[in-house]
């Protein structure tokens, strides 16, 4: 079983949500970044998503497009980020890491030299923000025969024909994007959110996401009351950015906004 | 002889290259290129987009009024200028320019934000976005905005805001609002992604008018059959005014909507030689360029589509350099990448100093002044006139006049104002 699978089956014993903390790897520089990703698990991350630093990241706002910009200018690569998932393994072989990034950087390396690569170095799920289902038939595949998942995302705009497509070639859990707009532009409509979700379920039992919009214990709270998991990015990033002078303070920073987080969802 | 709505003359015998009149197919790949790479929220609008312009691109009545803007408002058809004077000091080919200078707003691009405002009415959003780089789209994107009472906003490079200062004000003139992008190199490329992130936001009430045909699906589609008008007069007028169809053409490509407007029509003619000119900047082999098929680069995915892509090994999107800001784009129209893979167009690079010579020597000898674009164009029919007989004829693609890159010509003269 892929441990993204396995997690969210000891969340559902347990009645609780998952709790998916973003960062962009590399930022501030790469030598931080697996510290970071095990002071999330120790503030109650249930899943990583690790994001792949590009030059033109369309579908990110400001806070994630100066993350790229600080983990480009370190000269981070994809296949950086496959080692420091590499080490992320060495202590901690339970937590799922889903990379998420744009395609072009797996496309140059190549899809199956990635997908090797990729499962070798204890990778879980990939998020390619630009790659539809529709683009993924060749992609898709080589994932899967690997335990990797392919993981899509679903939009307040996408049709319940699309959807019913993304539902089918999904795996380990979908994202929903809660709102019209790049990453970290506003705070989400909880209700908003529970009605679009609702359909969802009736199609599938992948365990449903939610990202963009969560900046706080609040809205955390709010958006684990309907859906399974809770994607924050920008909220950590920020921390991030605004320590990244002093790298030795943000692994504490970024660990006092998820716990807030975690209590506010499990309370 | 009745023409369809791609401009390609029914009933013509099937030749080496008639599958190219075919493409792209369904989900908008021409061979391995083009398809649909966006994030989600951008799909339905796009499948949107593509249900529209498939409903309407036979249809006459939508044909009936594009063609009658194209007559009334732009000032078509454009002429084919026999360049006899520049031709007899090349001492070699006849060049015919086809005159998209002298449209109004003076470049090609008219003819394309012309039908995708025509589509923006039809979908009934009161706001239009567009990315440019020299201005050239962005002020045919004002100018059609201004004309259908569209709310218009313009993403520009901060660094392109800068060397084309005139185009800028032409478009405040014009009532949009120029937004100057500061992220990454600043240029056209940063300009899209502003655009693109713009869009998803505002999906709902914004009509996204790309400015060539580079882009998710179905844009290189429809922004190629609206430019397609260039290449049936061209081939018409050749008919007309040469008594045969020309031996070559040539155009410059940045994404390469002059240049597939221009060879488009004339794709199943394999006696016709085509060129494509890129930007090459310092010269393609210093790496300081915007030539992206005539370096080889590798294959990669940007702005929705997949095609040729200048990239770092690690997979980044390069920088790129040239001296005209509309062909500073590190990537190409998904189409060129295919037409380049088959073989039926060649792309070669002019560098910043061909152009410039280009640019004088047309200026002087025929007292037309070119756009830097169209330039490299131009720096190319240098080179293969001499190669041919006096008795043959190139047509090149005078896609845009050259009054917006005075500035940058006096600068390099080391003239202030």
């Amino acid at each position: 079983m892929n441990r993204i699978d396995q997690r969210f089956s000891e969340l559902k014993q347990q009645g609780r949500k998952a709790l998916i903390p973003y960062i962009t790897a590399g930022d501030p520089a790469p030598q931080y970044t697996v510290g970071f990703m095990h002071a999330l698990v120790e503030a109650g991350a249930d899943i990583i998503e690790l994001g792949v630093p590009f030059s033109d990241p369309m579908a990110d706002g400001p806070v994630i497009q100066k993350a790229c910009e600080r983990a480009l200018k370190q000269g981070t690569r994809l296949v950086d980020l496959l080692d420091m998932v590499a080490e992320f393994r060495q202590a901690d072989t339970t937590t799922p890491v889903v990379l998420m990034g744009y395609l072009n950087p797996i496309e140059r390396i190549g899809y199956e030299t990635f997908a090797d690569k990729a499962a070798k170095a204890g990778v879980d799920g990939v998020l390619v923000v630009d790659m539809p289902p529709e683009e993924a038939d060749e992609f898709g595949p080589l994932l899967k025969v690997r335990n990797l998942a392919a993981i899509f995302l679903v939009a307040p705009t996408t049709s319940p024909a699309r959807a019913a497509t993304i539902c089918a070639h999904g795996e380990g859990y979908l994202y929903y994007v809660s709102l019209k707009g790049v990453t970290g532009a506003a705070t989400l409509n909880a209700a908003d959110v529970a009605e679009h979700l609702a359909p969802l379920r009736e199609m599938t039992d992948l365990p449903l996401c939610v990202g963009f919009g969560i900046r706080d214990g609040v809205t955390a709270a709010e958006v684990a009351k309907v859906a399974d998991g809770v994607i924050v990015g920008s909220a950590l990033v920020n921390r991030i950015a605004e320590n990244a002078e002093t790298p030795e303070i943000i692994a504490g920073q970024l660990k006092s906004v998820l716990a807030e987080m975690r209590t506010a969802m499990d309370a | 002889m009745t023409v369809s709505a791609t401009g390609t003359p029914e009933n013509r015998p099937e030749t080496r290259f008639s599958d190219l009149t075919r493409m792209p197919d369904a989900r908008g790949h021409f061979g391995p290129y083009g398809g649909r790479f966006v994030s989600e929220t951008l799909s339905y609008a796009l499948e949107d987009l593509e249900k529209i312009y498939l409903s309407l691109r036979d249809d006459p009545a939508f044909q009936a009024e594009f063609d009658r803007d194209l007559a009334h408002y732009v000032g078509r058809p454009s002429p084919l200028y026999h360049a006899e004077r520049w031709s007899n000091a090349l001492g070699g080919a006849q060049i015919w320019l086809k005159r998209e200078d002298l449209n109004h707003t003076g470049a090609h691009k008219v003819n394309n934000t012309i039908g995708q405002a025509l589509l923006a009415k039809k979908t009934g959003k009161p706001r239009v976005i567009a990315e440019t780089g020299a201005g050239q789209h962005g002020v045919a994107t004002a100018t059609v905005a201004a004309r259908l009472g569209l709310e218009c906003d313009v993403y520009m490079g901060a660094e392109d805001v800068q060397r084309q200062k005139l185009n800028v004000y032409r478009m405040r003139l014009l009532g949009a609002r120029v937004i100057p992008v500061e992220s990454g190199t600043r240029t056209l490329k940063d300009a899209m992604n502003e655009a693109l992130r713009d869009w998803v936001t505002n999906v709902d009430n914004t009509f996204y008018i790309i400015g060539t045909v580079a882009g998710p699906h179905p844009y290189p589609q429809l922004v190629r059959d609206f430019n397609a008008v260039v290449g049936r007069e061209a081939r018409r007028q050749s008919l007309e005014q040469i008594g045969r169809l020309p031996d070559a053409l040539i155009a410059c490509v940045g994404g390469g909507s002059n240049a597939i407007g221009l060879f488009y029509p004339f794709v199943e003619d394999d006696a016709v030689a085509m060129y494509g000119v890129e930007a090459g900047g310092d010269g393609v082999e210093t790496g300081r360029h915007a030539a992206p098929l005539a370096s080889n680069a590798p294959r990669g995915v940007l702005h929705g589509n997949r095609t040729y892509l200048m990239s770092d090994e690690a997979g980044q999107v390069s920088d790129t350099h040239s001296i005209s800001a509309g062909l500073d784009y590190p990537g190409v129209g998904p189409e060129h990448s295919h037409w380049k893979d088959v073989g039926r167009v060649k792309y070669v690079a002019a560098n910043d100093k061909e152009v410039l010579e280009a640019f004088r020597e047309l200026t002087q000898m025929e007292g037309i002044m070119p756009a830097l674009e169209s330039a490299h164009a131009l720096a190319h029919a240098k080179v293969l006139a001499p190669t041919m007989r006096p008795d043959q004829h190139i047509v090149v693609n005078l896609s845009g006049r050259g009054d917006k890159d005075i500035m940058t010509v006096a600068k390099i003269d080391g003239i202030e104002f």
